[in-house]
């Protein structure tokens, strides 16, 4: 019998294994393809205090090894999310897993008044949050705030002061060394850390001599970029003692127990659900297999157990 | 919702680019409306491909008809698909059509974009106090004009157009529509129009609906990601802002949609 549940900065998941927001719609959207049993956290889409409308069409382009898209945080406002979408979510959830499965709200904002009034609003309705300082595909908010350690900082200390959930920041991929952007979050009082965020990309149609995305540009996610998640982990890992929620083309067990083995509390699956909503159970049997066959009692045991 | 493993009963190339593709999916057959569409996982296509929604061509005893026609990539992969392979399905998928008309029902369909209304088509029939629908059917050439037969057997009266004038009317599908929209408004002939093809046929159309006081039902195609609404990638414009054309489409009202 394998323990596996795990402790995310506070958030006590069943298992090991969540949703990436934006890839999971408001956590419903699935039930009946997804088995929610085997999930320990859903992370919901983007939120920001009024309801937003996203880019123009089109939204994503399939690449070799994954998808690129733009869909600019189109969502809901956090009244709506908040007097709406957070009880159908309990109560379906809960209907379909047989027990109750947290909810991380996933938040954004153009100011970093409006991150953390967001955070204020939530309340402990939902059971974490997890900032957005790293969208390539918004122009304010989003990634400007996840590029610069000082801006970082400000961001998390003020949603810091506005809530007491388990606050996770989910950081980008794209900078010269991850480990400033660590020790900003862990010094302004973040629980955890998700990485990774997509990766800016852009695809050309060259008949047309266009980009094919209405944004121009946007973020690449799936199989390959999985690598480059996995190395990121392992340097966060290694820069800060705040758990990590690991993300970027988990398709199967072998890539989430590579992210345990670099050093992830627990794994995000995101873009695989698309092609296959079997991955989420997959990738749970698969960790626990794997604990088996190796002799481990609980997951907890191969975060950041690479044989040195 | 589930993602059903069927069993590929036939997969016919019928020519020009056309196939049907038929499945054993007892679970879904049982669910389906017409206008809904399901999710196909294409096996040649690499793990992380996408993947690819088809409108619903017939859904009966058992199994699942789908009518597509070779685009790209992805169909080009589907192609490969032999009876007695198991394929993954995620469906019922999407809002259809309504299965309610007490007016004339008038079936406008371009090339495979007829698939869904082949399917309304035989619940039409089959259902009492439902209208007996007539058909109007375009394509490029006559090549294009798919199932009309299948139509006819339904007892559905079917007009055909072709841009080249290889078969029926030469012109677009409108033409004879708007003939017998003339009819109609010389009589004071109430009718409702269900429609699915190309996006300048269904403007066209949906045209004919809005400020005439007849509603019409409109199936929009747009590149998606999910199918179920996760994603926010297939948006099509409505007078509710962006709505998914997923699962608060695939058929919109005419009257709902801003071009």
């Amino acid at each position: 019998m394998v323990n596996t549940k795990v402790n995310l900065g506070g958030l006590e998941m069943a298992t090991p294994v969540a949703t990436a927001s934006g890839t999971f719609g408001y956590g419903t959207e699935y039930i009946g393809a997804v088995d929610y049993a085997k999930l320990g956290a859903v992370t919901a889409k983007g939120i920001r205090l009024e309801p937003w409308p996203g880019n123009a069409m089109p939204r994503h382009c399939e690449v070799p090894g994954g998808l690129v898209n733009a869909i600019g945080l189109q969502g809901t406002g956090v009244e709506q999310f908040l007097s709406i979408t957070v009880p159908w979510y309990r109560e379906e959830s809960a209907a379909t897993a047989g027990r109750s499965v947290p909810l991380i709200a996933n938040i954004w904002g153009g100011s970093v008044d409006e991150y953390a009034e967001v955070a204020r609003r939530l309340g402990d309705a939902v059971d974490a949050i997890e900032l957005n300082v790293s969208c390539p595909n918004v122009k304010s908010g989003g990634h400007t705030f996840g590029q610069d350690p000082a801006v970082l900082a400000q961001v998390v200390r003020a949603t810091r002061d506005a809530t007491r959930l388990p606050l996770i920041v989910k950081l980008a991929p794209n900078v010269p060394s991850i480990a400033p952007y660590v020790a900003a979050c862990e010094d302004a009082g973040a629980d955890a850390l998700s990485l990774i965020n997509t990766i800016p990309a852009m695809v050309i149609d060259i008949e047309r001599r266009v980009p094919v995305l209405a944004n121009r540009s946007g973020g690449l996610s799936g199989q390959g970029i999985h690598p480059v998640a996995v190395k990121l982990v392992h340097d966060a890992h290694r820069a800060t003692r705040l758990p990590i929620l690991a993300m970027g083309g988990v398709f199967d067990a072998r890539d989430a127990i590579e992210f345990l083995l670099a050093g992830a509390t627990a794994v995000a699956v995101g873009t695989a659900t698309f092609s296959d909503p079997g991955v989420v159970a997959a990738v749970h049997d698969g960790i626990v297999d794997y604990c088996i066959r190796h002799g481990f009692s609980s997951v907890t045991e191969l975060t950041g157990n690479l044989a040195e | 919702m589930t993602d059903e493993k069927c069993k590929v009963v036939s997969h016919d190339d019928i020519g020009a680019g056309y196939r049907y593709l038929v499945l054993e999916a007892p679970r879904m057959a049982a669910e389906l409306e017409p206008g809904q569409f399901v999710h196909v996982r294409v096996p040649a296509l690499e793990p992380s491909a996408l993947r690819r929604p088809f409108s619903v061509f017939d859904a009966d005893d058992g199994c699942v008809t789908v009518l597509y026609k070779t685009v790209g990539r992805g169909t080009a992969a589907l192609n490969a698909v032999r009876p007695g392979d198991t394929i993954s399905v995620l469906g019922p998928l999407g809002h259809g059509f309504p299965m309610k008309c007490e007016v004339e029902a008038l079936l406008v369909g371009g090339g495979y974009g007829v698939a869904p209304l082949h399917f309304l088509a035989r619940r039409f029939v089959a259902a009492a106090g439902l209208p007996r629908p007539r058909l109007f059917i375009g394509g490029r050439t006559a090549a294009d004009l798919l199932a009309v037969d299948r139509f006819r057997q339904l007892g559905v009266e079917v007009t055909v157009a072709t841009n080249d004038g290889s078969a029926g009317v030469k012109g677009l599908v409108t033409d004879p529509l708007d003939d017998l929209l003339a009819d109609f408004r010389r009589h004071g002939t109430r009718f409702e129009l269900f429609a699915c093809g190309p996006d300048p046929m269904l403007h066209a159309v949906a045209l004919r609906a809005t400020g005439t006081g007849s509603k019409g039902w409109i199936s929009m195609d747009r590149h998606m990601i999910c199918g179920v609404g996760a994603c926010y990638a297939c948006i099509q414009r409505t007078v509710r802002g962006n709505s998914r054309c997923c699962i608060e489409g695939p058929v919109f009202a005419a009257e709902d949609l801003v071009w």
